[in-house]
């Protein structure tokens, strides 16, 4: 067992480990349930987390990695989310949902790193979350209605 | 037909769960299980073939945290099918909780129960087996009558007489026909005879195979699952555990996709089991892995079109015969076969003067398969629409335009689809529109780009059904709150799909409500009226026409508890406008005095439950067009564009119906390109995880544009067909098409990677 204090979600937050443990499940058993494993191969997106403002595959980074380290969950970012999801609501884009927290989280890193991004930059950015539902079109629209949004402002 | 101006029917309403969804709230079955559930693993058999000599469990028994290891001696010994389907269940019987035969690799072969996942892990390692192995029979060519038996056993049964016999290997057979097909195609100037091959695709649903149990405060079974079928999986359980199926409560929470993969109980006989056995909650997630390798993917089939023409393309007849796939058990072996031609003959009624459909469905040692979006319909159109587009394409004819001469049209009775009447079909408006919106006459020309790519267009139309006629029962309870709200109950299982929401806003149209005035609670045994369950593109067309029917009898006694309010008969009132009003006077009672009155000295009940059945299965119809740019060096293939136009009668939702359309073109675009499915010589399977298995990418899919084509079906909720499934059918020959006009070579095995078509290209030059 080791003790590792992460910043998560804006809170410091101190544990004791196995040392094997998956940042997935580090941060599943801390109530971030939004965080969920779609494949144990770094192939599909949905673990995404920030890092320090990064995305990362929580699958695939060990907790102690972590330590010392600012994680944000889809948890600690409700608002940043809330102002552009309900235009990939409109487009009815959401679908099963499962893939939803991933796709958000890396959305929300890609508009911070480029406010203004083209559909070729959206779908660059995007390319490793995987969705079985929505066919991505839809998803796609609603960002691009978001931007839109932005613009008319 | 034209319809009337909707409220809320035919627009764009935002999912109900929407905002929950896309905010990472936890509603899916892991996200609701307690700390205290037992983890449930599974030993899973390494060979396609063999029987367990021995087994021996003390090792893992006594690892810390470690509740109970169980093998095939503590099982009940009685035989059923994990096929979630309507009386009388047509799959056979021929599965044990654990058997000590195992039939492919990855069958059970044990079951740990632990208080963690790491204990339950280490136990599953330390179970000793010797396993005496056995000859397997992997390729299905082979299977019919082999002298290897995947089911030796005579307590095999099958519940409905389907042609099947586990003596040969074989699940089902049959034999149709209509016309003298023989001397039709001896009189043909143009015979096509063509052997086309699919893949047990997975459907990969982003949320794997899961189930948590428990024991209610009465002592019942609770079962909470990712599951489109809670009625049929309560009844699974209680044939596999020998309970009342009173004594079961089978509970949906958010599901995260299923596609069809949910249409079987893969993973709720195991914590279930353990439930009973322990008297604790238990949870089993499968890992990607074992839903790779121990899920119900589609049925791999072979397609043997022979197909004759005139020489001016007048298809006059069309004989298949599919051999079908159904591994090593044979859930939904019976019924998906059928498809690939009543779902595929049909579309050429408009010429066709007699057809053949034969088929055989046969056990081998490999994943057993189950339902899966186009069920069938999927295998059976890209085999038929590529001969048809090889047709045209040897006749120098335009596709389209040999499919206007012969396609079906309104009007007509379809003999290949059971003699229905084709009531509501706008085949020839999406032809017709799709070819405009996409411009197939520039697209349709070889392009050479002049730096060795090269960029072609292909076609294909589609159909699917609405519902299993005759079968399914779809129902819906409609209850007034005393705010004149209303709360939908419902069987049906919102697998993302927003079935919820379409469901609610039919409820609105015929209460005269807004959508947020009616909450959907679904689906759970205890609560919701029976209802088969969400499959074979049935939830809108035979649950939604369930709602409108429970609206309109809930309508009729709110005017009676109305009358009872004013005092007169209940014949003197009417519903008008979200109101009651008593005819000829402006004396009107609104929803809520009415909510009010039925739960104050009150003997008649503001809800209304309804179950409804259909005759007929009303087919959707769509045209898929693509265009790529082929690389003629590498053989890899882009997807420029990728344009469909659907007729699903009346979209209660266009926003949702597009979306499902987008979904499942991208579905079928992976089975075409990249998804495969093979197993090794032992019979390992290869493509186990998403490193091997390749859904596709938002980078694999170029632009999708999908419109509509109103019809309006008489017998549908407010004109409404089905969508869910016939969207991923046109694909595979649309993109075998393109491919062709740009190699020459018409590939007939799905997926055609980028290997194949450089291969055979090689080999011909
Ligand atoms: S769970 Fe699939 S990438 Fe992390
Ligand atoms: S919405 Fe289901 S996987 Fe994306």
């Amino acid at each position: 067992m080791i003790e590792i204090t992460i910043n998560l979600n804006g809170k410091k937050i101190s544990d004791r480990i196995e040392a094997d443990t998956l940042l997935i499940d580090f941060l599943r058993s801390h109530n971030c349930l939004s965080v969920k494993r779609g494949c144990e191969t770094t192939n599909c997106g949905l673990c995404t987390v920030l890092m320090d403002d990064t995305p990362i595959l929580s699958c695939s980074m060990l907790a102690a990695r972590a330590a010392g380290h600012t994680v944000y969950t889809l948890e600690g970012l409700q608002e940043e989310a809330s102002s552009f999801v309900g235009f990939i609501a409109d487009q009815g884009a959401d679908q099963c949902g499962f893939c939803n927290p991933g796709f958000v989280m890396n959305t929300i890193a890609l508009l911070r790193e480029n406010p203004d991004p083209t559909d070729d930059e959206i779908r660059a950015f995007l390319a490793g979350n995987l969705c079985r539902c929505s066919g991505y079109e839809g998803q796609l629209r609603g960002i691009r209605n978001y931007l839109n949004s932005l613009k008319e402002q | 037909m034209e319809h009337k101006e909707y409220k809320s029917i035919n627009k764009s309403v935002r999912k109900k769960d929407a905002m929950q969804l896309l905010l990472g709230k936890p509603v899916y079955t892991e996200d609701i299980v307690p700390d205290n559930a037992l983890v449930v693993k599974l030993l899973r058999s390494p060979h396609a073939n063999a029987i367990v000599k021995t087994i021996n469990t003390k090792a893992a028994k006594l690892v810390p945290g470690v509740v109970d290891v169980y093998t095939w001696e503590d099982v009940p010994q009685s035989r059923f099918t994990n096929a979630g389907q309507t009386y009388p269940e047509p799959s056979p019987y021929d599965r044990l909780i654990i058997d000590r035969h195992v039939r492919f690799s990855g069958d059970v072969v044990a079951i740990v129960a632990a208080e963690n996942e790491k204990a339950a892990s280490k136990a599953v390692s330390l179970i000793k087996v010797e396993y005496d192995v056995l000859e397997p029979v992997l390729d299905f060519r082979t299977a019919k009558d082999n002298k290897i038996l995947v089911h030796p056993e005579d307590n095999w049964v099958a519940p409905c007489e389907v042609g099947g016999s586990n003596k040969r290997n074989l699940v089902a057979s049959e034999e149709n026909t209509h016309g003298d097909v023989d001397s039709v195609m001896a009189d043909c100037d143009i015979v096509l005879d063509r052997t086309y091959h699919m893949k047990a695709y997975n459907q990969a649903m982003m949320e794997t195979f899961r189930t948590y149990t428990t024991l209610d405060r009465y002592g019942r079974l609770h079962v909470i699952s990712s599951t489109q079928i809670v009625f049929h999986v309560r009844r699974i359980l209680s044939h596999a555990l020998g309970i009342p199926k009173n004594m079961i409560r089978v509970e949906k929470p958010r599901i995260g996709g299923g596609f069809g993969a949910k249409q079987s109980a893969i993973s709720e006989v195991y914590p279930a089991f353990v439930t009973i056995k322990t008297g604790r909650p238990a949870m089993i997630i499968f890992t990607r892995e074992e839903s790779q390798i121990a899920g119900s993917p589609r049925h791999e089939m072979e397609v043997r079109v022979k197909l004759g023409a005139d020489k001016t393309g007048k298809i006059r007849v069309l004989d298949l015969y599919t051999l079908s796939n159904s591994g090593a058990y044979g859930e939904h072996g019976p019924t998906t076969v059928g498809l690939s031609g009543h779902k595929s003959i049909p579309m050429y009624t408009g010429s066709l003067e007699a057809f053949r459909f034969n088929f055989d469905v046969v056990y081998t040692n490999t994943m057993a398969a189950g339902a899966y979006r186009g069920y069938g319909a999927t295998q059976g159109i890209f085999a038929v629409e590529t001969t048809v587009n090889e047709l045209a394409e040897m006749l120098n004819i335009d596709p389209t335009e040999i499919r206007n001469m012969n396609m079906l049209k309104e009007g007509m009775i379809m003999p290949a689809y059971y003699n229905e009447l084709a009531a509501a079909c706008a085949l020839d408006k999406c032809l017709e529109h799709c070819k405009e919106m996409f411009e197939w006459d520039k697209k349709y020309p070889v392009r050479d780009m002049g730096n060795g790519k090269v960029r072609t267009a292909g076609m294909a139309m589609a159909m699917q059904g609405s519902s299993i006629s005759n079968v399914d029962v779809g129902s819906a309870t409609v209850k007034l709150t005393e705010d004149g709200t209303y709360m939908l109950l419902i069987g049906a299982a919102d697998m993302g799909t927003g079935c919820d929401t379409i469901l609610a806003q039919m409820v609105a149209e015929c209460m005269d409500c807004s959508v947020d005035d009616v909450a959907v609670f679904g689906a759970d045994t205890d609560a919701s009226p029976y209802d088969s369950g969400s499959y074979a593109s049935s939830t809108t067309y035979l649950t939604g026409k369930a709602v409108e029917k429970a609206c309109a009898e809930l309508k009729t006694k709110m005017c009676s508890i109305a009358a009872d309010i004013l005092g007169c008969d209940s014949e003197e009132m009417i519903f008008e406008e979200g109101l009651i009003r008593r005819i000829n006077t402006e004396q009107t009672v609104s929803m809520r005095e009415i909510g009010v009155k039925a739960q104050v000295s009150n003997t008649k009940s503001a809800e209304s439950s309804v179950s409804h059945s259909s005759p007929v299965s009303p087919p959707p119809f769509m045209v898929g067009m693509v265009e790529i740019e082929l690389d003629r060096l590498t053989g890899e293939v882009t997807i420029i564009d990728y344009m469909a136009v659907v007729d699903c009668g009346i979209p209660i939702n266009p926003a949702l119906a597009r979306i499902q359309a987008e979904g499942g073109i991208v579905q079928g675009i992976g089975h075409t390109l990249m998804e495969n499915v093979t197993n090794d010589a032992s019979g390992r399977p290869i493509e186990s995880s998403f490193m091997q298995y390749k859904v596709p990418t938002r980078l694999d899919m170029g632009n999708l544009k999908v419109e509509f084509e109103h019809s309006y079906e008489p017998t549908g909720p407010f004109g409404a067909k089905s969508i869910g499934e016939i969207v991923i059918n046109t694909p595979g020959p649309a993109l075998a098409h393109a491919i062709y006009r740009a190699t020459g070579v018409w590939h007939r095995e799905l997926p055609i990677t980028p290997e194949q078509i450089a291969m055979t290209k090689s080999s011909k030059e």
